[in-house]
Order: structure tokens, then sequence, then C-alpha cells
């Protein structure tokens, strides 16, 4: 697939520091793309420079291969996670004004602006002043803004935060129906349950530089710690006796009558060598690879380990049987 | 451009459609038509009469006293303590008491009254006693008033202007003065009205972070002089249906009250050195002063003589530019700051110049051609309330052009400025900025 946006060698330098540190990324079309990165790491920065608020100090970047001009702003939607609106004006009109700066005229936009509100339930509240709107019902309103000019790309930061759950469902619909309709996501989140369920492509931020990018399976596959997770019923003897050096317990719950229990295969071991000892001492019920979580990667990465109690925990605590 | 049209429209529109807006455009000019009007009609309006019972023991000064201008004078043949009652019961507002002696010793001389004394009713009789005072010292050194009277001239030497295109007018330089002094205030009321309101509307941008959803499909730029241009043409358009409406308004009243506005255009003899003019001439002439020594008189064509198109057009040029000036100014502030209490370390140095420049326009006034009033009314910060104070006295051309060329480039220049301090600062949150701060915006490209 071709990369919609591609970002090449960006730096951005403030006064004091440097925000970003020759970040290249390429975004794929059509995919949701999600931009990781602990707080001030940089990505805020970097969506700034796509939505051409700021210029990078070095570095370029291309819309379907075109360098990123002014006009290319009506192409593009954003969603910035620090939003609001104008509290004394009203909705539609508000509405309408956002839009056509993005590039719509008056008509098109009251027209797309008449269907929006009608799937969001937002009809009645199209002469109330904003301020009069809940905060959820705000949300709404600059979710439809942010989508109505049918941008090629949208960029959204934290977008479900002051979301309730069902809206929340609501929004991760649109945003997946935006993809099937040929939109490409950028999507910056602290929320790694959402990128799981969303993301197609990653990019991990950290300290002014990208530390990390490419396909969520891809990703997780590569950081999978070859560790698996087996369920044992009516074992003949303790796990710890049924592997050799070749094998490591690392976690281990329940009786003989019935285990639950994490292994690292270690060295290049096949997985088959560990199934051999399991179901000639023991009946096996569940033999599963354990993958890491993006949440597991994400701290991995930043902070160079993994959170306790994780998928590629190393240290041994078996319970006492 | 059409971006940045768009966002005038919104700016002037949200401003207009205000109630606020709408009360202060109609209040306006009901104010200034008050003022032009009040004092006319006031005088003509009488005041309630106020009655003055005279116990005159000399004899000498009760028949001197005529009733005029609502003031109604009571000879009593009593003494002074029953006619004090008699103001006790109300029949009269005050006593006036010649004593015996009055006319030997006039510090004698008593009005009393049981609230405060009338002052106009004071001031009359005062000049009543000045003159019988005078007759009957006159009198008594035996000189005859008519004579006295016919040598007394009255000087009243008439100013005329050479105006630039040749024209001579007559000039009143207190008219001018007030004149000045009123456009120069209204100048200065209208940058801080006006641009307060740009920075007000920048911080709600700012606080309410919708600016990083605008920023995202217009450059900063485009925004902060759409708002600037929105706000402006708001103080543009309510100065405008000011000026017509208090036209309209005092023209109703003329034309309703004709009598009031009476004034003879004046047909001024000028009268060449070697003619020598009749004594019935003279006579003319001084009633026609007198005539128009009267306040309203003087009002009336004092006014009459200021070129009105000049004033207007002069005005909204310098209060367009001094405007555009200030406003980006305050734009800056508004982007550099959190929440209007941290405005206040930044207003300083927006404040002083035009704080100065009312300061100094009393100065101005008294000497509008020296060169405290030419310096300050060529310094684009000042200049906007200084030339507005200066022109009704009459500016050359020459310095009309060069204010208003450096006016043009100071707002261009304070644009500029302000632009680099915006574009940083309104995408800055939870930051205390100060000075160095501010120059480190405006130096980082």
């Amino acid at each position: 697939m071709d990369a919609l946006l591609r970002a090449e060698h960006i730096i951005k330098e403030y006064a004091n520091h440097r925000a970003l540190n020759d970040v290249s990324l390429e975004i794929p079309e059509q995919s949701i793309f999600g931009l990781l990165g602990p707080n001030g790491a940089g990505k805020t920065t970097l969506i700034r420079i796509i939505n051409q608020i700021i210029g990078p100090d070095n570095g370029e970047i291309f819309l379907n291969n075109e360098h990123l001009k002014p006009r290319h702003v009506e192409q593009i939607g954003y969603l910035p996670e620090e939003r609001g609106l104008y509290k004394k004006m009203k909705v539609g009109e508000q509405a309408e004004y956002l839009a056509r700066l993005k590039g719509l005229n008056g008509f098109d936009a009251r027209k797309l602006l008449k269907q929006w509100f009608e799937r969001f339930d937002l009809t009645p509240w199209w002469n109330k002043k904003v301020e009069e709107l809940s905060k959820g019902m705000q949300q709404k309103v600059q979710f439809i803004i942010t989508v109505l000019h049918k941008p090629s790309l949208l960029i959204f930061d934290e977008p479900f935060t002051g979301f309730d759950p069902i809206n929340v469902n609501i929004l991760k619909e649109e945003i997946l129906k935006l993809r099937h309709d040929g939109a490409t996501i950028i999507f910056s989140t602290h929320d790694m349950a959402s990128v799981e369920e969303l993301c197609d492509h990653i990019a991990l931020i950290n300290k002014s530089e990208k530390i990390l990018e490419g396909q969520v399976q891809q990703i997780k596959k590569q950081h999978a710690g070859r560790i698996y997770e087996v369920e044992l019923e009516n074992m003949k003897k303790p796990l710890e006796n049924m592997l050799d050096d070749r094998f490591r317990l690392l976690t281990s719950t329940g009786t003989t009558d019935s285990t639950r229990a994490r292994v690292k295969i270690l060295n290049d071991t096949p997985a088959n060598d560990l199934l051999q000892p399991l179901l000639r001492e023991a009946q096996l019920v569940a033999f599963k690879e354990l993958t890491p979580s993006m949440n597991d990667i994400f701290i991995k990465q930043v902070t160079g380990r993994f959170p306790a109690e994780s998928a590629e925990t190393d240290k041994q605590h078996i319970k006492p049987r | 451009m059409g971006k940045t049209s768009t966002i005038i429209k919104r700016e002037f529109l949200s401003r207009v459609r205000k109630r606020s807006f709408v009360v202060m455009t109609i209040l306006g000019p009901l104010l200034m038509a008050a003022i032009v009007i009040v004092p006319v009609v006031v005088a003509q309006w009488s005041d309630s009469e106020y009655d003055v019972a005279i116990v005159d023991n000399s004899d000498y000064f009760v028949h001197a006293f005529d009733d005029r201008d609502n003031v109604r004078f009571t000879p009593l043949g009593t003494n002074i303590d029953h006619a004090l009652e008699l103001m006790h019961d109300g029949r009269f507002d005050a006593v006036l008491h010649i004593p015996e002696a009055a006319f030997q010793a006039p510090s004698t001389l008593r009005l009393f009254s049981e609230k405060s004394v009338n002052l106009n009713a004071r001031l009359l009789i005062e000049n009543i006693l000045k003159l019988e005072f005078e007759s009957l010292k006159l009198e008594h050194a035996g000189i005859d008033e008519e004579v006295l009277r016919k040598i007394e001239t009255p000087v009243n030497i008439q100013a005329i202007r050479i105006q630039n295109d040749g024209e001579l007018i007559t000039d009143y330089p207190e008219i001018s003065m007030g004149l000045g002094i009123v456009s120069g205030l209204l100048i200065y009321i209208f940058i801080f009205l006006f641009g307060s309101q740009v920075l007000r509307g920048v911080l709600e941008e700012k606080t309410s972070r919708i600016v990083e959803i605008i920023v995202s499909s217009v450059r900063p730029f485009q925004l902060m002089i759409g708002k600037i241009m929105g706000v402006g043409l708001v103080g543009l358009t309510q100065f405008l249906i000011w000026v017509f409406l208090t036209f309209f308004i005092v023209g109703i009243f003329q034309f309703a009250m004709p009598d009031l506005f009476q004034f003879t255009p004046d047909e001024r003899v000028f009268i060449s050195s070697s003619q020598v003019l009749s004594m019935e001439e003279m006579e003319q002439q001084r009633e026609l002063i007198q005539q128009q020594d009267t306040m309203a008189g003087q009002l009336l064509e004092g006014l009459s003589a200021i070129n009105f198109p000049v004033m207007i057009v002069s005005f909204i040029f310098f209060f367009l530019g001094g405007y555009l000036l200030y406003a980006a100014l305050f734009a800056a502030i508004g982007s550099a700051v959190d929440n209007e209490a941290d405005t206040q370390q930044f207003m300083l140095p927006v404040t002083v110049p035009l704080l100065l420049a009312i300061i100094m326009s009393n100065l101005v006034i008294s000497n509008p051609d020296g060169p405290v009033a030419f310096w300050l009314s060529i310094i684009p910060l000042t200049s906007p309330v200084i030339m507005m104070v200066r022109i009704p006295f009459g500016v050359p051309y020459m310095e009309l052009m060069l204010s208003g060329g450096l006016l043009i480039i100071g707002f261009m220049a304070t644009t500029w400025l302000a632009a680099r301090i915006y574009r940083t600062g309104i995408l800055m949150y939870g930051k205390k900025v100060n000075y160095r701060e501010l120059w480190k915006w405006i130096t980082h490209a």
C-alpha cells in the first residue's frame, strides 16, 4: 500500500529543547495509524507540523507524494486533544463557520451538517448556544466539524476523552466507517486498549525520537517472548519436574488436579518439545503462545523493562502448593 | 483572503448582534445630542421663580430692582425682622437687607435665605447694586453719566483665520479647544474600548481552546488580522451611526424649535482703517457684537466655522490608524497570557503612551503649534490622540501627511511584531510569560 503521508527527517527545536529529532514516518493509505508516546514526547509537535500550524526546522512532509502546501489543510481534518468551541455562539452557526474555514461553501456545509446532526441526534440543538450543550454533545459537534469536509487524512488526538462508553463505541464505529470509506487516520492516544482494537500500524515516539514503527501484528510478534500458557489436569508429578533446562517455569497456580502456568521456551527449542513431556505426564487442556499487549510493549520501550505481571515477566514466583 | 473575510464577518456579526452594541449605539447619539441640545433648551426653559424681598433702610436702591430673569423683587416697607418672618412662612425665598449706612459701607449688605442662595439671583443683585453704586458715586462726583457711557468703548478683537484655501473664518479658540479635547478623548476611548475587545476575543479563543481547531484551517496571522479588522469595523460602524444619528437628532430639534437655534450667519463688516464710522454704525456694530456675546450664539457660530467633513474624515483615519496600531499590541498581549489577570503586566507599556497623550493634550490646546504638540502629533504612538486635538486649530497639510504616513508605517510595524508573538502565544498554555520570553518569540524565526 502506498503511503498517504510521509514525514522525512523532521527536526523541530524550541528555544530550549529539541521537540523532534530526526523523525521519519510513513502512514499507509487507508490505515489507522497509532501515534503513541508518553506525555511530552513530541507527538503534539509532530501533529502540529502535519497540520502546518507550525513549520519544521528541518525535514519534509509529503501528502500523496506532494510537498505539504497550505492548500492541503482542506484535505486534513484535525481533532486536537485540548479542544473547545466559542461558548456564546450558536451550534449550527459555529459548525458552519468552522466548515467554511476548511474551504466548504455555506450551502454544502449546511447540507452536510444537517445529515451529521441528524445522525448524532443533535438536530434539536442547532440553534442553541454551545454552552448549553453537555460536554459529550460538544465533543460530538467537534467530531462532526473534524470530518465534515471529507478529508483524506484525519488526525484524532485523544478522541475518546469525555465520552461515555456508549458514545465511545459510536465513535469507534464512525472511525472504522471513515477508514472503510477511504480515509487515512492518525490516532494519538494513551488508551492502549483502543490502539489494540483499532490500529493497523503504530509509531512510538519517546524523548523526541521515534523508537518503534510498524504493523501492530508484526510488532507484537517481534516482542513475543516465546512464553506459552498451559492448562493441565491430573498431573502425575509437579510441573517443574516435567521440564528440563530448555524451559523455564515462570508462574504456576492451582493444584495437581488443575494447574495453569506460564512457561518460557529458552534458546531455539521448538515449541513442540514442550508439548511432549506435558502430554506424557498430564492431561493438556490448553496451550497457547502469549503475545505482549501494546501496553506492555509501550512500557517496555519507554522505560526499558516490561511491567510486573506481564507476559514477559522473567521473575520466578511459583506459588507453593 | 476568502478565509480572512469569513473571519472578519464572524467577528463583526457576533459583536454587532450583541445587545450591548445596540444599546451603546442608540445611547451614544442620544447623549451627544443631549450635550448640544440640553444647554440651549435649559437656557430657554425658565427655572421656577425666585422671590426676593427687599428691605431698604437707606431708600437709595429700592427703585433700581426690576424683575428680571425669573427673579422677582418685592420692596417691603417693614423692618427686617418682619421680613424674615415672612420668609419663614414661605412667602419669599430670600430677603435682601440694605442698611441705612449701606452707601458708605457696602459690606453691610446682607442677603438672607433659608436654603442655599440661588446663585443667579445673587449675581443679578450684585450686578444691579454695583451699577447703582457707580451711578450714585458719579453723581456725587459731579460727572454726567451719559458722557461716561459714551466714552466707554468695548474692545472686542475678532480673530480671523485664513484657511488653507484662502477663505477667511472667524476663529473661536474656545470652540477649537473643546472640540480638540473631545475628539482626542473620543479616539482614546475608542482605542481602549475596541482594543480591549480584541484582547478579550483572542483570550477567549485561547482559553476555550478553539484556536487550535482554527489554526489547523487558517494561518494564525489570518485569524489575528481577521479579528482586528472585524472589531475595527464594529468601531467604525458604531462611530458612523453615532455621527449620523447625532446630526439627525439635532436636526430634528432644529426643525421642531427653529427659534432656539436662531443664528444669523454673521455678515462681518470688515472696516478699512481709513474709514471713519458714524456713531450710528458704531452702535450697530456694538449691538451685533453683544448679540454674539451670548453663549449660545458664540457656540453656534463657532461650530458653524468648524469644517465637519474634514473633522470626520480625519477622525476616521486617525481612529482606524491608532486602533490598528494598538489593537495589534492588544492581540499580542491576549495571546501571550492565560487569563485576564495576567494581562496587567503587559498593559502598562500600551497604556502609558495613550495616557501621556491625554495628559499632554491640555498643553497642546494651549499651544497647538508648539514643539510638544508637533512631535506628539508625529510620533505614531501618540499621534492619533494629539493630532485630533490639533486639527480643529488647523494643521498644515504637510504635517498631516507626515503624521498619517508614519501612523501607517507604525501600525504595520506593530502588526508584524504582534504576529510573531501571537503565533507562538496562542499555542502556549500554562506558562508564565515575561518580557524576555516575548523577546525570544519575536526573534526566534
